[in-house]
């Protein structure tokens, strides 16, 4: 059992691994400038924070949470690959938080600049963002960044410890390095030797380990490629996989809470005295924004928090969504906050008579996470020190804030990141994380696991914001001359900055305007503003984040621009894609063939398309649908990406047709709006999503053309909404201008 | 008094009020944290387990009404003993975030001891109470089929 500073055996069980005994391997690059957290025991040494080798096999960190999205298993793959172990002897763990497991790539994302089209001037930009992350240890799971970032960082430190190895089985041996070659977790030296890399790893850690090696040609490739085995897979088809809300320790207690449904607003008064005498009670905590009821089980506690009378404080923001959306409207007339495109010269755009001009607003709703699993955390608070249990997408960020929250220094307070049952961008909040601290902390000594009940989790979300556009286009002789985009609605950026950093960003917001200032269309004239409107609703990440309106704006509009000029709204992207960027013209021309793309469709069926390049990936999306007596029926979705180098295809697969699901289910049915300052949604029957019976068949095809890699947890969000609202007007005759698309037609259900 | 359960052919004495939801008790009292909570209000299946053979949502049975004996993920296969379905889900490589894979599978289980061959519509009226937000759909329904043709082959 090594000694991992704070780390606690419950932490090295994630994914049913245990270690016994075992030796961590070294940094690779930073050694230097960031300390390797695994800090090893006894007859143990250190090289680098993403592999621990032990008698039983190789244990990988892989420092992302594990969301549903694949990181145990694509992760480990990279670094397996270069160090040459057997998959079967691979064990993965989350490993500590840590700043030498920061995202680099999440924050060179939020650069307001063109994606697919880098430059040099932009390359070094990029290189000067990352030092931020590393200054403020983000290690966060976010953005579709976890592949991208790791891409050569996993790969080099499976190698270097490859070579580290052989050159410790080389002096043992008293043979030459180049002699020596490595298979399945042994290094094999000529007469038949081969030694175990337990057996080397400890010598290993003394060496100094190479500072440049050479990565494994793709062409020999054994694991990336390929779809893998996922480690997680057993556990979690048995029932034994840990999420944050089967963390069970020695004594623990189960609490409940209530926070006010008006959000922001704080509490006046309550009166617990009901409660307290109810069955299984131990004590009510005031939390001061609100209050934790403490009991023997969750249910009780949660049956008592409902018996708290409680005074609210009214919520710092209009009573109704309609009022907001108001607000929201009305900002597209403010000053933009940025403007990131501006081709061409619209401003002196002469209007033939024959050019054909057309308009069109649009809104999208607020929206809920609603992962699967409820917000939970459990605690221990042992007078100076803090041990939390959580799903996190952002560990480093939770220790900070729990730390203030309890007054306890940072070094004191350690987050064991479980399984997450769904993150989708509400775990990389700290509320619940901060919450659980405070129930904690007046329960000193007695571990606490706090439990949102559905509803407490629908109604206190940091939602996707409503938001809206105006768009005008100009077509000409059949082709779109002009497009000009204005989009409103709270900035994500900010608000979400100002939570975990304190500070706010000023520029140009890019997460704002993204899906539709960056597109891969080739428009003389085009220009993109965003308008933050001022509203205190706290808002967050939602998978695929400001593309998830924008895609729908943008791309309910170009098909609006198609239709203007009758042209056939695949043949009329495609020829605005093709002389912009090739892998979105690629993935169009694969939905149009897997699709059987004809631009006809007989009576009673609709087809649509879409395509968004979002996350450094190029998604497009034809959707059909059929009038089933009335009801729309969503019978099938094709998908086709490019994400550069496509590193485990059944993942990928996965990633684009639960994204796809999780557009369509948006876009057709979802909807949080607001009364008397309150969220009117409090649980599944009336925030719903697509089920088996009625969700599409789904098809994907994965394309490699395109030079980088891209991400592939988000990308088909977007595309997948407007495809739908246009396979309704291909069905109906009508554009369906404001999501969800259930207001104005009824599904199957 | 305490009330009596068996749960994966283990007998328990259960110390808790009668109304007590079958859930909490297996997951808080018990430790079987297989069974997962996700609505409470019977919307989402993730804690689906059977009693007497028949898929039940646990956040609706109160403890006093349990009618028999009681089956939870952790009983129908383990890790190393797997059970058809999760051999099938694992072949398949159904889970993403795992979370509402519990409940499916016992429903799924359900299904295809009265069902042996389900007809997709089969599939579809059995299944439509079991939420996936991560979109697992299409994998669960090969897997079923998958599950099906297996245990018709050891028949
Ligand atoms: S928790 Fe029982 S059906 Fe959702
Ligand atoms: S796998 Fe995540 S909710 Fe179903």
């Amino acid at each position: 059992m090594p000694n991992w500073g704070k780390i606690t055996r419950r932490t090295l069980l994630v994914g049913s691994a245990a270690i016994a005994g075992g030796v961590a391997f070294g940094v690779w690059q930073y050694r230097r400038d960031l300390p390797n957290p695994l800090q090893p025991g006894d007859g143990q040494a250190t090289l680098n924070p993403w592999i621990l080798i032990d008698q039983d096999g190789v244990t990988l960190i892989a420092a992302r949470a594990e969301m549903g999205q694949g990181v145990y298993t694509t992760l480990p793959a990279l670094v397996a690959e270069e160090l040459d172990v057997a998959w079967e002897d691979v064990r993965v763990m989350h490993g500590p938080a840590a700043q030498a497991y920061y995202n680099e790539a999440l924050m060179s994302h939020g650069l307001p600049i063109n994606d697919y089209e880098r430059t040099g001037f932009h390359e070094v930009m990029i290189e000067a963002m990352t030092v931020l992350p590393k200054m403020i240890g983000l290690q966060v799971t976010g953005g579709s960044t976890s592949t991208i970032d790791a891409f050569e960082k996993l790969r080099m430190a499976g190698a270097t410890a490859r070579e580290t190895l052989k050159r410790a089985a080389a002096e043992r041996l008293n043979m030459p390095l180049g002699s020596l070659t490595t298979r399945d977790g042994k290094v094999i030296a000529p007469g038949g030797i081969e030694l175990r890399y337990a057996e080397l790893a400890p010598a290993a850690a003394e060496i100094d380990p190479p500072r440049r090696v050479a990565l494994r040609d793709p062409e020999d490739w054994r694991y990336l490629g390929r779809s893998m085995p996922r480690t997680d897979m057993i556990a979690k088809s048995t029932g034994t996989a840990e999420f944050g809300l089967d963390v069970r320790l020695p004594g623990m207690k189960f609490a409940a809470v209530r926070r006010n449904p008006r959000l922001g607003g704080g509490m006046l008064s309550f009166d617990a005295s009901a409660a307290e005498g109810m069955p299984g009670v131990e004590r009510v905590v005031d939390l001061t924004d609100g209050i934790a009821v403490v009991a023997n089980n969750t249910w009780l506690a949660m049956q008592a928090a409902d018996a708290v009378e409680i005074e609210w404080a009214a919520a710092p923001y209009p009573d109704t969504s309609d009022e907001m959306l108001n607000v929201i409207r009305a900002a597209l007339d403010n000053e933009p906050n940025s403007m990131l495109r501006d081709d061409g010269d619209l401003d002196a755009l002469d209007i033939a008579p024959e050019d054909r001009e057309i308009e069109a607003e649009y809104t999208v709703p607020w929206l809920a996470h609603a992962t699967m699993e409820p917000m939970n955390a459990t605690a221990l608070h042992t007078g100076d020190a803090l041990d939390i249990w959580t799903g996190s997408q952002a560990p480093g960020f939770a220790e900070q804030r729990a730390a203030e929250a309890v007054d306890l220094d940072t070094d004191h307070v350690t987050c064991h990141v479980t399984f997450l049952g769904g993150g989708f961008g509400r775990r990389g909040e700290t509320d619940f994380v901060v919450q659980a601290a405070r129930v904690a902390r007046a329960m000193q000594g007695t571990p606490v696991k706090v439990t949102w009940s559905r509803e407490e989790d629908m109604r206190h979300d940091f939602y996707r914001p409503a938001a809206a556009a105006r768009m005008r286009g100009v077509l000409r002789g059949g082709f779109a001359t002009a497009l000009e985009g204005r989009v409103a609605a709270p900035s994500v950026t900010r608000q979400s900055m100002q939570r975990m950093t304190g500070l706010s960003p000023s520029g140009p917001d890019k997460g704002h305007v993204e899906g539709m200032f960056n597109q891969p269309y080739a428009i003389p004239n085009y220009r993109v503003s965003g308008h933050l409107a001022d509203l205190d609703v706290p808002i967050g990440f939602w998978r695929s984040v400001g593309n998830s309106f924008n895609g729908f704006f943008m791309e309910s509009f170009i098909d609006e621009m198609a239709a203007a000029v009758q042209r056939d709204p695949l043949a009329f992207r495609l020829d605005l894609a093709r002389r912009e960027h090739a892998p979105s013209s690629g993935v169009l021309e694969a939905v149009a063939e897997m699709s059987g793309w004809t631009g006809r469709t007989p009576e009673g069926t609709g087809r649509g398309v879409a395509l968004t390049y979002s996350f450094h990936t190029a998604v497009a999306v034809v959707v059909e649908v059929t009038d089933q007596g009335g009801d729309v029926s969503i019978d099938r979705a094709w998908v086709a990406c490019d994400v550069g180098t496509a590193l485990d295809p059944a993942i990928i697969e996965a990633q684009m047709s639960g994204g796809v699901i999780w557009g369509l289910s948006a876009a057709a049915m979802q909807e949080i709006s607001f009364a008397v300052g309150e969220v009117e949604q409090w649980n599944f029957p009336d925030f719903d999503s697509l089920r088996l019976h009625n969700s599409p068949e789904i098809e994907v095809r994965i394309l490699e053309t395109q030079p980088h890699l891209g991400g592939v947890g988000e990308p088909a969000v977007p595309p997948s909404m407007p495809a739908l609202a246009n396979a309704i007007y291909d069905l109906t005759g009508e554009r369906v201008r404001d999501l969800p698309l259930n207001r104005r037609l009824s599904f199957v259900i | 008094m305490p009330t009596t359960l068996t749960v994966n052919g283990t007998e328990y004495q259960v110390d808790l009020p009668d109304d007590v939801p079958l859930l909490w008790v297996l997951r808080d009292e018990l430790g079987l944290t297989g069974t997962k909570y996700g609505c409470g209000v019977a919307s989402c299946g993730s804690c689906t387990v059977h009693i007497d053979g028949e898929a039940m949502r646990a956040c609706q049975v109160a403890l006093a009404d349990v009618w028999g004996p009681v089956t939870t993920i952790e009983g129908l296969g383990t890790p190393n003993a797997l059970h058809a379905v999760q051999q099938a889900w694992v072949e398949h490589q159904v889970a993403q975030c795992g979370y509402c894979q519990s409940g499916q599978i016992m429903q799924a289980a359900a299904l295809l001891s009265k069902t042996p061959n389900p007809s997709d519509e089969e599939i579809d009226l059995a299944m439509s109470g079991n939420l996936c937000r991560c979109g697992t759909y299409p994998r669960i329904r090969a897997a079923i089929h998958a599950a099906a043709d297996a245990l018709g082959r050891e028949g």
